[in-house]
């Protein structure tokens, strides 16, 4: 099947299943990209993984996205990536929302490889994936009071002094 | 028989004469331990692939006493950490140096080690003497056996020289007191 075709089939079901507007079609090289709203993307991948046209059946990858200049309710971003790996389909979804609220649906339920994942997302950005079992950080050690991929924190190592002016006669 | 030019193991300074050798005994505890340290490789990176090459036969650290590694802290008394270490692994750091017993000697490998090296990232520990203390710094990323070698020589030196009783001085307790150690 060609990439538009998919692209089509899949925005086809979900108009017909989620009212029309429900998702925005894109394509980004040769990957068809659907932008959905917030409230509807868990009943949308559930759907996704349960049609038996499309079954959706394997979460390649998700994460987090920051747009530090894009209009605010657009800045925050989580990317879900699927397979259907009888056919080889494979689409990605998207949903935006602003700093101020940063409350997802936890995915587990659908795909328990989206535990580490999600917490991965919560480590570096801060999302609060609601219903997650253990939403802890995964990579970065505990104590660490920040979500350092933020991009309003520097990435330098506060604490390092060996780059300071005076060691280079400045 | 011919004459072979033997290049004979280093000798304390002493007294000696047909049959016996006199030396003080922090000398011959020195000379002890200085050939037969135990190292434990703490290696992260590619510090720790130089450091294959430094034990390996090419450039045999067995040479210097060093041909068993010791992979339990207490039993080792060289820490020789090699590579990055993130702020995470700070703390199991520090909890395999308080494992080991004194005597103990720390060594570190590679810029990564000694200041974070270019990782000036906020996931990496900018330097291990920000979490234990420190005896030698070898430079280089990564540096090369040779490197190594002379920093282990380094090492060396000390253990050799330094007074039997540094370990109880008021100045080694106030220096592990910084880092909050016992």
């Amino acid at each position: 099947m060609l990439v538009n075709e998919l692209g089509q089939l899949v925005q086809d079901k979900l108009t017909l299943n989620f009212g029309e507007g429900s998702s925005k079609l894109e394509y980004h090289y040769d990957f068809p990209v659907f932008i959905v709203s917030k409230d509807k993307l868990y009943d949308i991948l559930t759907f996704l993984k349960e049609d038996k046209d499309l079954s959706f059946k394997y979460l390649t990858t998700m994460c987090g996205v920051q747009f530090p200049n894009a209009q605010p309710e657009l800045e925050f971003g989580l990317m879900y990536q699927l397979h259907n790996m009888e056919k080889n389909y494979r689409i990605r979804l998207k949903v935006f929302m602003p700093k101020s609220d940063l409350n997802m649906k936890s995915i587990t339920t659908i795909w328990s490889a989206a535990n580490w994942m999600e917490r991965e997302a919560f480590d570096f950005y801060g999302f609060n994936f609601i219903g997650h079992p253990n939403l802890k950080r995964i990579l970065n050690m505990e104590e660490m009071n920040y979500h350092p991929m933020r991009k309003e924190y520097p990435l330098e190592d506060a604490t390092r002094h060996d780059k300071e002016d005076k060691y280079f006669g400045r | 028989m011919k004459n072979i030019d033997i290049n004979a193991a280093y000798k304390p300074e002493g007294i000696e004469g047909e049959g016996y050798f006199l030396t003080t005994l922090d000398k011959v505890v020195g000379l002890g331990r200085k050939n037969s340290l135990w190292p434990l490789p703490f290696a992260t990176s590619c510090c720790g692939i130089e450091f294959m090459a430094t034990m390996a036969a090419g450039y045999d650290l067995s040479r210097f006493g060093s041909e068993r590694l010791s992979f339990s802290p207490r039993q080792a008394d060289l820490l020789m950490v090699m590579g990055t270490i993130s702020k995470k692994m700070g703390p199991i750091l520090r909890h395999v140096y308080e494992q080991m017993a004194e005597p103990k000697w720390v060594m570190s490998v590679g810029a990564c080690a000694c200041s974070g090296g270019i990782f000036d990232t906020y996931s990496v520990l900018q330097g291990i003497d920000r979490v234990i203390p420190v005896d030698v710094y070898v430079p280089g990323c990564p540096p090369r056996p040779e490197q190594i070698i002379e920093g282990f020589m380094k090492i060396q030196h000390l253990v050799e020289t330094e007074s039997l009783r540094r370990r109880e001085s008021e100045e080694y307790k106030k220096l592990l007191g910084t880092y909050g150690i016992q």
